[in-house]
């Protein structure tokens, strides 16, 4: 199990369904989905050329996975050559250590964080802090969600859960604890939380020693690691501290500069629904007399290459984490980000934690049944991940892997039952006689909303249609 | 089997289904979205355009001519009421000429942090610009200094030449070179993470201010000089 976060979660039916009683949460949720679905759509209409550059951003992902091994030994060379230090992690695990020994060698016991979900995934701050250092995100939604004790429930923003005017209850409740207190009197205009976050966090800027990061892009052909972010505190963590580790998925690879070109013009209108994101920050090993003087970058595989092994279910990979797919998704809209049990929540989510942590628990195995299968994350996806496509698969394996099961589930033996009863005509008729005798008893206005037993898990959710009270075959019989 | 050497056998493993003989350049990428961008070319619709988008994103532009840089540069830093600003090596001396030179500090020797911090704001020239998408590209240049000083100071104003934007983003990274550290710009520091609703000022420069030197064009056909 990578992810530590959500450890012991259960579910998706049952996390969902008491999300789905917070009407506040679901407020939340609708108007800030809202408000992006019409930024983005937005941004995306004013370029003639989507489609082709969505098309190219697919390519180029394929071509990256399909040649991984020679983009990432490429990626090792050019780093190292500008003065930057390559390690490699197997797991999460190992990334932790990496990590914790690399700050623990500075001497310091802080870093500033960089917003990123590979060290979310990896459950790197609570590592850090088992280890006596401090870590301190920066990014405003990070904050928020760190301050709060909270989970992320969101890609881009991760506290998309809390309106304004709890995160300035958040705020004026735990600032103090963490560094520069809330100012007195703070009200939950945006503008005044900007202003106390800038506050809060720029003595902790100013003093950092060692920065944590992720990239959103790793080009290979020139080592160059890209931040694409809006808030400045990117910028702050990459070019202020002497030493900067950057944890980076080993799919994150592209393999040329140019290639840059198409992901810089999908991923801002994706995302935020801006023609650019405020600032985009480029780093090729260490720069002299510029920036961190120590550069550490760790190439993360913790389920990568396992999700690189099934040619149907690679494409997650493509991902370049922009959460359009959570915008536009219904289940996503209403259910929210932690239902989901994963950093990665929303239709990404779906495809990506499965694979990436394996069908083994509760929640993971169903992840893949969140969905209705309309297609609009795959409709917006900047590189088109189908992920209908994916989640059908991921279906697939859940109940071959449940086959191989000895305790039968009640759907399993339901489906026993049907093929003993639909092999055969007279069977079928049986049943169907003895359907129509229940439906005359059972049924109420054509309705069934409690079944018994196992099969109480349909009428869970949904009534059950009460069966006609004559079956077609004596319809047929009466009137031929 | 160290990690590196793990991480690798896997993901040869992983991708058994790739015929060995397949090369990268074989997996076709087909680029034929638009290099150019959506605006025609010529630099007066660019610097336009520019100016545009900037604004909508929260900077606030200037279009001036060669024989205003100077006014508008002091006129600009006054306005912000800096008492003083860091101007870094490289940055046109005709250009600071009207500054007072008791409020220009340059970054040499290289300024504390702290020092950076209280600092009124900072005056910068740019790589190039893209129109299409309002940014600012700064590859630490002459007149652009290192990365800290655009960012740690809340003011900044930026100078940029109208032969300096481009239309697209291919343009630009083209003109670009990876090898130094690039930081683009696209109006100032904001954030969407309360309610994803777009609010400005954060954690970089709270005001970008953008002169754009376009000068009209010489009916003798010969550029003028600045």
């Amino acid at each position: 199990m990578n992810d530590t976060t959500f450890l012991g979660m259960p579910a998706f039916p049952s996390a969902a369904k008491s999300a789905l009683d917070n009407a506040q949460l679901r407020r939340n949720l609708a108007h800030a989905t809202d408000t992006i679905r019409g930024k983005r759509a937005h941004a995306v209409g004013e370029l003639d050329d989507w489609e082709e550059l969505r098309e190219a951003g697919r390519a180029i992902k394929e071509r990256t996975l399909r040649h991984l091994d020679r983009y990432l030994i490429q990626v090792e060379e050019r780093v190292t050559a500008a003065g930057g230090h390559v390690h490699w992690a197997r797991d999460a695990e190992e990334a932790r250590r990496i990590v914790i020994d690399l700050v623990q060698a500075t001497g310091e016991r802080e870093v500033v964080k960089v917003k990123s979900m590979a060290t979310q995934e990896i459950g790197l701050n609570e590592a850090l802090a088992d280890a006596g250092i401090s870590a301190y995100e920066t990014d405003l939604a990070e904050l928020i969600v760190q301050l709060g004790q909270d989970h992320p429930s969101h890609i881009l923003v991760p506290a998309i859960h809390r309106n304004r005017a709890e995160i300035r209850d958040i705020f004026v409740r735990a600032m103090g604890d963490y560094g520069t207190a809330a100012p007195a009197g703070l009200s939950d205009d945006p503008h005044a939380l900007a202003e106390a976050a800038r506050r809060h966090l720029r003595e902790k800027f100013l003093r950092a020693k060692v920065a944590v990061s992720g990239a959103n892009f790793l080009v290979a052909e020139t080592g160059t690691a890209v931040v694409v972010e809006s808030e400045g505190n990117g910028r702050m963590c990459l070019t202020l501290p002497d030493t900067l580790i950057s944890v980076v998925g080993i799919e994150k690879v592209v393999p040329t500069w140019r290639d840059l070109e198409v992901f810089l013009q999908l991923l801002p209108r994706s995302s935020t629904g801006e023609r650019m994101n405020p600032y985009t920050s480029t780093w090729t090993g260490t720069a002299a007399d510029d920036g961190p003087s120590t550069f550490h970058l760790v190439l993360l595989d913790a389920g990568r290459t396992d999700t690189l092994a099934d040619p149907i279910g690679r494409q997650a990979l493509n991902c370049i984490r922009c959460s359009a797919c959570l915008n536009v998704c219904p289940v996503y809209e209403r259910a929210g980000g932690h239902a989901y049990g994963s950093v990665y929540p929303g239709p990404i989510g779906a495809i990506l934690t499965p694979q990436l942590r394996g069908t083994t628990s509760a929640v993971d195995r169903s992840l893949p049944y969140a969905s209705t299968l309309c297609g609009a994350c795959y409709e917006v996806c900047p590189v088109k991940i189908n992920i209908p496509e994916v989640l059908v698969h991921l279906r697939a394996r859940v109940v071959d892997d449940s086959r191989r099961r000895r305790i039968p589930t009640p759907e399993k033996l339901a489906m026993s039952a049907a093929r003993w009863v639909l092999s055969h005509p007279s069977r079928l008729a049986a049943v169907q006689r003895a359907g129509s005798a229940a439906g005359r008893l059972a049924g109420r206005r054509g309705r069934i909303s409690r079944l018994p037993g196992p099969l109480s898990a349909w009428t869970e959710t949904r009534d059950a249609p009460a069966p006609p009270t004559e079956t077609f075959r004596a319809w047929w019989r009466r009137n031929r | 089997m160290n990690a590196r050497d793990d991480v690798l056998a896997r993901v040869r493993r992983a991708l058994a289904d790739v015929p060995d003989d397949e090369r990268p350049q074989d997996v076709p990428v087909d680029r034929r979205y638009s290099a150019g961008g959506t605006p025609p070319a010529g630099p007066p619709d660019l610097v336009q355009l520019l100016a545009e988008r900037l604004t909508d994103y929260g900077a606030s532009v200037r279009p001036v001519t060669s024989d205003e840089v100077a006014a508008a540069v002091a006129q600009a830093v006054s306005a912000r009421g800096a008492h003083s600003v860091v101007v870094p090596r490289g940055f046109p001396p005709q250009w600071q000429a009207a500054l007072a030179a008791e409020r220009v500090l340059t970054d040499e020797p290289r300024l504390p942090v702290e020092q950076l911090d209280r600092i009124g704001g900072v005056v910068t020239t740019v790589a190039t610009a893209i129109a299409a998408t309002g940014t600012l590209v700064l590859d630490c240049g002459p007149g652009q200094g290192r990365r800290a000083l655009t960012l740690v100071p809340d003011y900044h104003l930026c100078v940029v030449r109208a032969e300096q934007i481009v239309a697209s983003v291919p343009e630009a990274l083209a003109r670009l070179a990876p090898v130094r550290p690039l930081t683009f710009i696209s109006g100032p520091s904001a954030t969407s993470d309360i309610e994803l609703d777009r609010v400005e000022g954060v954690h970089g420069p709270r005001t970008l201010q953008v002169l754009v030197i376009s000068d009209p064009p010489n009916p003798l056909g010969t550029p003028l000089e600045s």
